[in-house]
């Protein structure tokens, strides 16, 4: 079978999870490869958020929120454009190509970019194949050893 | 009545968490005369068919200290384990990996060629080979431990009631836990943290806080720090935000940024994570070209958020 990759999409409630609802009633035609978790703000993204899916089997994890300036909590998308970044480093350190983790801007009217974004990051996760973690085979060998309770 | 069964081992460990328990000083010699201590390998000469021997869940407290790197670690834990009813993860290297989790950042085959082959002190002796698990003397086939690829926690290899964290834990937190235990006061429900507390490092730091907004960060050799004002505030990395309290800040005190040896908060699932989060939110930049200079600054992300925790962090180990 060929290879489809699962992202995760983390989508801020007031522009992207939108944006994404609009796609779905426009009928614009994208990749059904993101699973989206809606929260409150970009944000609300805790890195530890990311780092657990990728642990629990993610290929990639695309972060959405409001364009700059647009945030509906004044500066929440600000703390956004730092974190994600810094950690595409952390995430390269732990030898995950930083390409991975992708952070977009998609507003509420943009259902079109949502498609765009969602097919480009879809393809792009496609090309690096699928992720392999060897912390996901040491918890499947430890959860079998475990002692019943 | 006859008195409870203490036990101490160390694993992977370098001997400082054993030093800590003397430590409490004189009063080891209460500990002596509350406990019948069955084994200690650093103080006192056991042997692991001693414990081989007991039934099992003889032994009411085994406190392990030191992480688990080798098939040794692995047997004795699962030994103490079996012979033990409470079992303690104590210190940082038993509860999260600790300084030796720090080989998860590379391979074992890497390590062993540095250390047998490629430092510049090493004298490559019958071609720089590595030590074998079983090796052929004349008096007959001899072995040793396997060491393994990934450094793991006490709690990845067994089941552990309670935790201690620190490098090593202090005294007085030692005390008050064994104390607590002599009391046969009620303990704790299974997983607790104990000799610690519940909020950050911060909350027991004493240097002035101000709102914080870093355009550079500094290495500690790079700038005169100012002995009253928080370390972050001058752009030192220090882990204070995303470390368990319970040290009393001695760190700080002496001018040296937080190295995070308590472990992550009540609640957080990655130290690494919760610190990345922390300094974001500090950062005084909007632009990704200054983002990516002032970012430039820290030096060693992995090796300075995850300097105690990397082998109990969310991913574990570097992917090689």
């Amino acid at each position: 079978m060929a290879f489809e990759p699962k992202i995760i999409g983390f989508l801020c409630n007031w522009c992207s999870y939108t944006g994404a609802d609009l796609a779905g009633v426009s009928r614009i035609k994208s990749a059904p490869n993101v699973r989206v978790i809606r929260t409150m703000c970009s944000g609300r993204v805790d890195p530890a958020f990311i780092l657990k899916a990728f642990q629990l089997g993610a290929d990639g994890v695309i972060v959405m929120g409001c364009h700059l300036g647009d945030c509906h909590y004044q500066e929440g998308n600000y703390k956004t454009i730092r974190r994600i970044p810094f950690l595409k480093r952390l995430v390269e350190g732990f030898g995950i190509d930083p390409r991975r983790l992708r952070l977009e801007w998609v507003s509420a009217s943009e259902g079109d970019r949502f498609a765009e974004v969602v097919n480009e990051m879809t393809e792009e996760v496609r090309k690096l194949g699928p992720l392999t973690l060897s912390v996901r085979e040491e918890m499947q060998r430890e959860a079998a050893h475990a002692q019943p309770a | 009545m006859a008195k409870p069964k203490l036990a101490l081992y160390w694993a992977a460990s370098c001997g400082g968490c054993e030093i800590a328990v003397l430590d409490i000083q004189e009063k080891i010699l209460d500990v002596a005369s509350a406990f019948d201590i069955v084994f200690w390998p650093v103080a006192l000469d056991f042997k692991y068919a001693d414990i081989r021997a007991m039934a099992d869940k003889s032994i009411d407290l085994c406190l392990f200290n030191g992480s688990i790197r080798n098939s040794e670690n692995a047997e004795i834990a699962r030994l103490m384990r079996a012979k033990s009813k409470t079992m303690v993860a104590f210190g940082s290297c038993a509860l999260e990996g600790g300084i030796p989790g720090l080989a998860n950042l590379t391979t074992k085959e890497e390590i062993w060629s540095t250390v047998y082959k490629d430092s510049p002190s090493t004298i490559v002796q019958n071609g720089g080979k590595f030590p074998q698990v079983q090796t052929a003397m004349p008096e007959g086939e001899i072995d040793i431990p396997e060491m393994w690829g990934t450094v793991k926690s006490l709690d990845q290899v067994v089941d552990v009631e309670y935790y201690v964290p620190g490098c090593p834990p202090q005294p007085e937190q030692i005390w008050a836990v064994i104390e607590h235990i002599v009391s046969g006061k009620p303990l704790p429900p299974k997983g607790a943290v104990l000799g610690a507390g519940e909020k950050t490092c911060c909350d027991e730091c004493a240097r002035e806080r101000k709102e914080k907004k870093l355009k550079k960060f500094y290495r500690p050799y790079e700038i005169q720090t100012d002995p009253q004002e928080c370390l972050l505030d001058q752009g030192i990395v220090c882990m204070g935000p995303a470390t368990r309290s319970g040290c009393g800040a001695l760190c700080t005190k002496a001018n040296v940024p937080c190295r995070g040896c308590y472990g992550p908060p009540p609640n957080v699932l990655d130290q690494g994570a919760k610190m990345l989060s922390a300094l974001s939110s500090v950062i005084d930049a909007q632009e990704p070209e200054e983002i990516e200079r002032i970012l430039d600054g820290i030096a060693d992300p992995m090796g300075t958020f995850y300097r105690f925790s990397l082998a109990h962090s969310i991913l574990r180990r570097v992917e090689k």
